[in-house]
């Protein structure tokens, strides 16, 4: 039973280090901004079927949005290392399990509240978000978080440094977005990026978030879901196995 | 039942023996000091105790946990102050302590108490609410010691507890030390390279170097061993007074150089009035007592210094930590 209180404890100290870190909370909820007014306000042109392409861009904007945040999660590792204070957490009598959890729990909170604030936005390009819908995008949005932030604490169980962890996340972080039909409808594409979006598992998660929001999908929301869940066990899986790994 | 009790601990890197076939008995309630320069094997031998590092060969028992079989037994047991600093600095103390808390499973009623009880002793009680990364160094390091009495551990280790830190708060934390050895009841293992350190605060010390146990006693002891103290004497004497002092039953040996009398003896204290008797015309007097440093030369054949300068053995670290 200590461990759920250590798993409790691992993740409100990320909550803490996230509010107080206030140029952090504000500089991520910019950039989001930033893709949709300027992206969505300039290929305003483009019409995909009957959609605006801002409205057809927002639900892949709060997907991405989620991405980013999520994945920095693995940096809060790589921090703990650096100042040693991961070895009060290494020391201590509770599993490699409950450790990756916490963290997990963590970046998945902070990743939620971000894609809270955005999908709130929603009314600077004139839409409207019931809070049914609200409800619906939580469920999506915490499986992507937690796939995510899966795959962020798998790169810092092996990346040592904070440059090495950068490269690699910009190695990651580009090709998975932009190859996930957040700017493009998959059913518009060459063959080969559509091949490629397909073998994306984000593009999955985009398209079921799109589903939710504007109930518009370009692929069969079903197969969505289990895509989605499938990563997202899968991440956990191999993100606690590289927890357990013995230095 | 000891606190600490090893079976030919053996822990290899590669090609390196870092900790050889190491058989020591730690007491309860006593303070236990592990001496030697860096790269002795002190820091490998803590990790394998705190079950940080497998060891390669032999086993060791922590409050009668076995450190290979019972590893979360032994850390709910013990309490580790680390060679680096390991505190939150972007959180206050008391967010440190209470996560430590919660990690190590201390009840909720008890909890804050508890904190409330650690601060007191290291006087950190009206710096709790302060974040880490204002705090200085020997506060860091005083919020640390606090921080591994919490969850109330039979053993607390402290590696290197002072390194980096200046003379003066170097004392104070001696002072906390003795001060929680007194309080908490728990044995105490410290690692250090210093030997003033091991001097003040050690009931027994183990000289370790290349990964071995040279000699285990207590400091006092140690010195014992050694021959004896030495009165220094700012003096001439003649032939005749020399052969006199040599018939003295205490003395050992006698040297003299550079208008000093150099007088090795037992008990100098108690002795030195029997000298002073025979020699005459003394312009000063001093009395030296062996140091862990001599003991430590006895032992290893080395000088007590870093092998990187030829200097002040901490300016290594001075160097390191700025």
């Amino acid at each position: 039973m200590s461990d759920l209180e250590g798993i409790y404890q691992i993740w409100k100290r990320e909550i803490i280090r996230y509010f107080r870190d206030k140029y952090r909370l504000a500089g991520s909820i910019f950039q989001p901004i930033l893709f949709l007014l300027i992206l969505g306000s300039g290929f305003s042109f483009v019409k995909i079927g009957d959609l605006d392409y801002q409205k057809f861009l927002f639900p892949g904007i709060v997907a991405m949005s989620l991405v980013g945040i999520s994945l920095t999660a693995g940096i809060s590792v790589i921090w703990d290392r650096e100042f040693g204070f991961f070895k009060e957490i290494e020391v201590s009598p509770i599993s490699r399990l409950s450790i990756f959890l916490g963290k997990a729990f963590g970046g998945c909170t902070i990743a939620l509240i971000q894609g809270i604030i955005i999908s709130s936005l929603s009314f600077l390009i004139g839409m409207n978000l019931n809070f049914v819908i609200f409800l619906k995008m939580l469920p999506v949005m915490i499986l992507i978080s937690f796939s995510m932030v899966s795959l962020g604490l798998i790169i810092s169980a092996y990346v040592e440094t904070f440059e090495s962890f950068g490269v690699i996340m910009n190695f990651i972080v580009f090709p998975l977005n932009f190859l996930s039909g957040i700017f493009y409808p998959i059913t518009q594409v060459p063959e080969w990026l559509k091949i490629i979006t397909q073998l994306n598992p984000l593009s999955y998660g985009v398209d079921l978030m799109r589903y939710t929001i504007i109930g518009k999908s370009f692929i069969n929301p079903i197969l969505d879901i289990f895509i989605v869940l499938l990563f997202c066990t899968l991440t956990v899986f191999v993100g606690v196995l590289s927890f357990n790994r013995k230095k | 039942m000891y606190s600490v009790e090893t079976f030919d601990l053996t822990r290899k890197f590669k090609d390196v023996t870092a900790v050889n076939k190491i058989n020591i008995k730690i007491e309860q309630g006593e303070i236990f000091g592990l001496l030697g320069p860096n790269g002795a094997g002190k820091t490998t031998l803590i990790s394998m105790l705190c079950t940080l590092l497998q060891p390669t060969d032999g086993t060791a028992k922590v409050n009668g946990f076995d450190i290979i079989t019972e590893k979360d037994k032994v850390r709910k047991s013990i309490g580790i102050v680390f060679q680096d600093p390991s505190l939150d600095n972007r959180l206050t103390a008391m967010e440190n302590l209470q996560l430590h808390a919660g990690l190590y499973g201390v009840p909720k009623n008890e909890r804050q108490k508890r904190i409330n009880e650690v601060l007191e002793l290291v006087s950190l009680t009206d710096k709790a609410n302060v974040l880490v990364k204002n705090y200085s160094g020997g506060m860091k390091r005083r919020l640390e010691i606090a921080r591994g009495l919490i969850h109330f551990p039979k053993i607390l280790f402290l590696d290197e507890p002072t390194l980096g830190l200046d003379p003066q708060t170097r004392e104070h934390i001696w002072d906390y030390i003795k001060t929680l050895a007194q309080h908490e009841n728990i044995t105490i293992i410290i690692t250090t390279h210093y030997m003033e350190e091991a001097d003040a605060l050690c009931d027994r010390v183990a000289i370790i170097d290349n990964g071995e146990i040279k000699i285990l006693d207590s400091p006092k002891k140690l010195k014992d061993k050694l021959k004896g103290d030495t009165i220094v004497l700012e003096t001439k004497v003649d032939q005749k007074t020399l052969s006199k002092l040599k018939s003295v039953k205490s003395v050992k040996s006698i040297k003299q150089t550079d208008g000093k009398l150099y007088v090795n003896i037992s008990n100098a204290e108690k002795n030195a009035v029997k000298i002073l008797s025979i020699v005459k015309n003394v312009k000063s007097l001093s009395i030296r007592k062996p140091t862990l440093g001599d003991v430590f030369i006895h032992y290893t054949g080395k000088e007590f210094r870093d092998e990187t300068n030829n200097g002040n053995p901490n300016k290594r670290f001075l160097v390191n930590r700025i």
